[in-house]
């Protein structure tokens, strides 16, 4: 029962790493009032990107930076799109999901179309700082990134939000724009800058999951975790804290069902139970959080300087 | 040199020139051109030589011509599904799990109506697709309408949750006893769509895609619901103020979204597949938002936006087996096309000015 324990914190903390990136990347743009649907085709587009370039250069950090750069990238035109050009955001960011995605797999099919086997590469190391204490060994081997996640990522994003200008702007800008821009601060810079730090944390995301998490890049690899990144942002009140509680939610509720499905229960219900389980779970914590939930007042809408 | 130095600037209008709106797609097709052809140049492929075959080569035979409109059945009505949501100002990006909601009906219908002739079989598949498709959307309407739950994230998550869904399907009861695929059992020859064109694949599942664009027109434009739900997309407020029941209007207009992707899926199953599949669609339900959004939320605009893309998907499988492109140019020139076409509806309301 203890090591049941352990491993389920252990992979808990694994699995909501990569959802945790992409969430406190969210919670970035919403809070500067761009709602980016494009997260689930970013994370997908770094975890390719990241892929590629590791086994290309060698170097699982040059593939993660190069990822990250690629996430960026997708930030800004999701900026020209719904900042510049101000259309819909619910549209210009389900393309971007659908452009990237497409792309992705035509560009994993031109590089790797011809093997036989499934490529992949070595994957980033576990840390094992405490190796030979009982519990918090076991609970503390965790991969570098999931260290910065939790320890760097997270209390860096609550200080730049509420404790620094840039951080006040983009909680104005996503309140309300037209008094910031009185104040002589761009609106667009802004909310390019948030969407070019959310397109980055989206992107190391998508990386995560096939740089450290299974060394290989497949078609199912993000499969809907962008959008329960989108849930647990909501959940959270667009506040960093909130939103890692908010992972750890699903990262729990997934790291039960894989351990479940490892223990080879034999139970009447099918395996995809376990799997539909923490997007279930999501739901009615959406639900739950639902009526306290306080969206940024400009979320959506483009802002135009008359 | 004394001049005066102009630069080119957008001045805004509100009366475009008149060739403005019909060289829109045309400008959207030239700059999607522009921007893919780097990536066909990666796969060692002439850009021109593939869009030859990409747009042309579908057109010249009989068969390939009406594959077109084969592809662009389910595209049809995932189009006319998200526009029934869209106008109503409710954004169902779901319509992808209540095609399989459809889908699942069908396959189990189909089997269960083995015997029943096809003037019964064919309706009530068409029926219990379109249930199980409103059935799929009512968790995210009823969420949004009673809890203020924001649709958009709960009819993505219900994709991921009915993936699964026909995972179990496949994987457990409903395995192929004979071959062990994973797919259904095949449907009762009575309950599988007629061809409308001999020799080909095209069948009556293209006869409900145009009925829907019809019913969607007559709604939309002849009838109290259809100015309803437009009143409600354009502002809740104000359609509240003006009388109109905000929440009843979204919960109908959800429900027949959801119904109407339900009906893609039956289309497809009883049309072409004859079984449940988990490859049953490509993400129809998603390129059904940029239908509905490069048709205006018209229903004529959505029919020919789908055809058009049901020729590039056609397009892109001719280029992948001609050339070895991958045949995944097709989803990047829909998704290229739809953002190019977004950035220039927005010039429609500029003109460039020296000044």
């Amino acid at each position: 029962m203890e090591l049941f324990l352990v491993n389920l914190i252990a992979a808990t903390l694994r699995v909501s790493t990569p959802i945790l990136l992409a969430a406190i990347g969210e919670t970035f743009t919403e809070r500067a009032g761009i709602l980016n649907l494009g997260i689930e085709g970013i994370m997908f587009f770094g975890a390719f990107v990241g892929f590629f370039v590791a086994d290309a250069s060698g170097s699982l950090w040059i593939g993660f930076l190069v990822a990250i750069l690629s996430g960026v990238l997708s930030g800004i035109l999701m900026g020209l799109l719904s900042v510049s050009l101000g259309v819909n955001q619910h549209v210009s960011g389900l393309g971007i999901t659908l452009l990237l995605t497409g792309l992705s797999l035509y560009l994993f099919r031109l590089v790797y179309g011809g093997r036989s086997t499934p490529p992949s590469i070595e994957p980033f190391q576990q840390l094992t700082p405490f190796n030979d204490i009982p519990i918090i060994g076991p609970i503390t081997q965790q991969y570098f990134l999931t260290y910065v996640t939790f320890l760097v990522i997270i209390p860096l994003a609550w200080w730049i939000l509420y404790r620094t200008r840039f951080g006040l702007n983009i909680r104005a800008v996503g309140e309300n724009p037209e008094a910031l821009d009185a104040a002589g601060v761009s609106v667009y810079l802004i909310r390019y800058l948030t969407l070019g730090i959310g397109g980055g944390l989206m992107a190391a995301g998508g990386a995560f999951l096939s740089l450290a998490s299974l060394g290989a890049f497949s078609h199912g690899i993000i499969s809907g975790r962008g959008w329960v990144a989108i849930a647990i942002v909501i959940f959270g009140n667009w506040d960093p804290i909130r939103v890692m509680i908010g992972a750890l939610i699903f990262g729990g509720t997934n790291a039960l069902q894989l351990r479940l499905q490892a223990m080879g229960l034999q139970l009447p219900i099918p395996y995809e139970t376990f799997l539909a389980l923490p997007y279930i779970v999501t739901i009615i914590a959406l639900v739950l959080a639902g009526r306290n939930a306080s969206y940024p007042a400009a979320l959506l809408k483009p802002y135009k300087r008359e | 040199m004394a001049m005066t130095k102009k630069k080119l600037r957008l001045v805004k209008t509100d009366t475009p020139p008149f060739w403005v709106k019909p060289a829109i797609p045309v400008l959207a097709l030239i700059g999607t051109f522009i921007i893919t052809s780097g990536l066909i140049l990666l796969s060692n492929a002439n850009p021109f030589e593939t869009y030859y075959y990409f747009l042309f080569a579908p057109l010249g035979s009989r068969v390939s011509t009406l594959e077109i409109l084969v592809k662009a059945t389910p595209l049809i009505l995932t189009g006319v599904a998200v526009t029934f949501a869209f106008a109503t100002g409710y954004y169902n990006i779901g319509a992808e799990g209540q095609l399989y909601a459809g889908a699942i009906a069908a396959a189990g219908l189909g089997v269960a109506l083995h015997g029943v002739p096809a003037i019964i079989a064919i309706p009530v598949m068409i029926l219990g697709g379109f249930i199980a498709g409103m059935a799929w959307a009512l968790i995210p309407a009823l969420l949004k309408i009673k809890l203020a739950v924001d649709e958009v994230v709960t009819t993505l998550l219900m994709n991921s949750i009915m993936a699964y869904i026909v995972s179990a399907l496949l994987n457990g009861p409903w395995r192929d006893p004979a071959s062990g695929w994973p797919q259904s059992p095949e449907i009762s020859p009575t309950a599988m769509f007629f061809k409308i064109v001999p020799r080909s694949r095209l069948n009556f599942g293209f006869v409900i895609a145009i009925a829907a664009i019809l019913i969607l027109w007559i709604i939309m434009t002849r009838t109290s619901f259809g100015l309803k739900m437009r009143a409600v997309g354009l502002g809740k407020p104000a359609a509240k103020f003006a009388g109109i029941s905000v929440n009843k209007t979204i919960l109908i207009a959800a429900l027949v979204s959801g119904g109407v992707a339900g009906v893609a899926g039956v289309a497809e199953v009883a049309g072409i597949q004859f079984h449940l599949i988990g490859e049953l669609s490509p993400g129809y339900g998603y390129t059904g938002v940029i239908i509905a959004t490069l048709g205006s939320l018209n229903a004529f605009g959505v029919g020919l936006a789908a055809i058009f893309f049901g020729l590039v998907d056609a397009g892109a499988q001719t280029v992948s087996r001609a050339l070895g492109v991958p045949v995944y140019l097709g989803e990047i020139t829909q998704a290229t096309m739809l953002l190019v076409a977004l950035g220039m509806l927005l010039l429609q309301r500029y003109k460039i000015r020296r000044m």
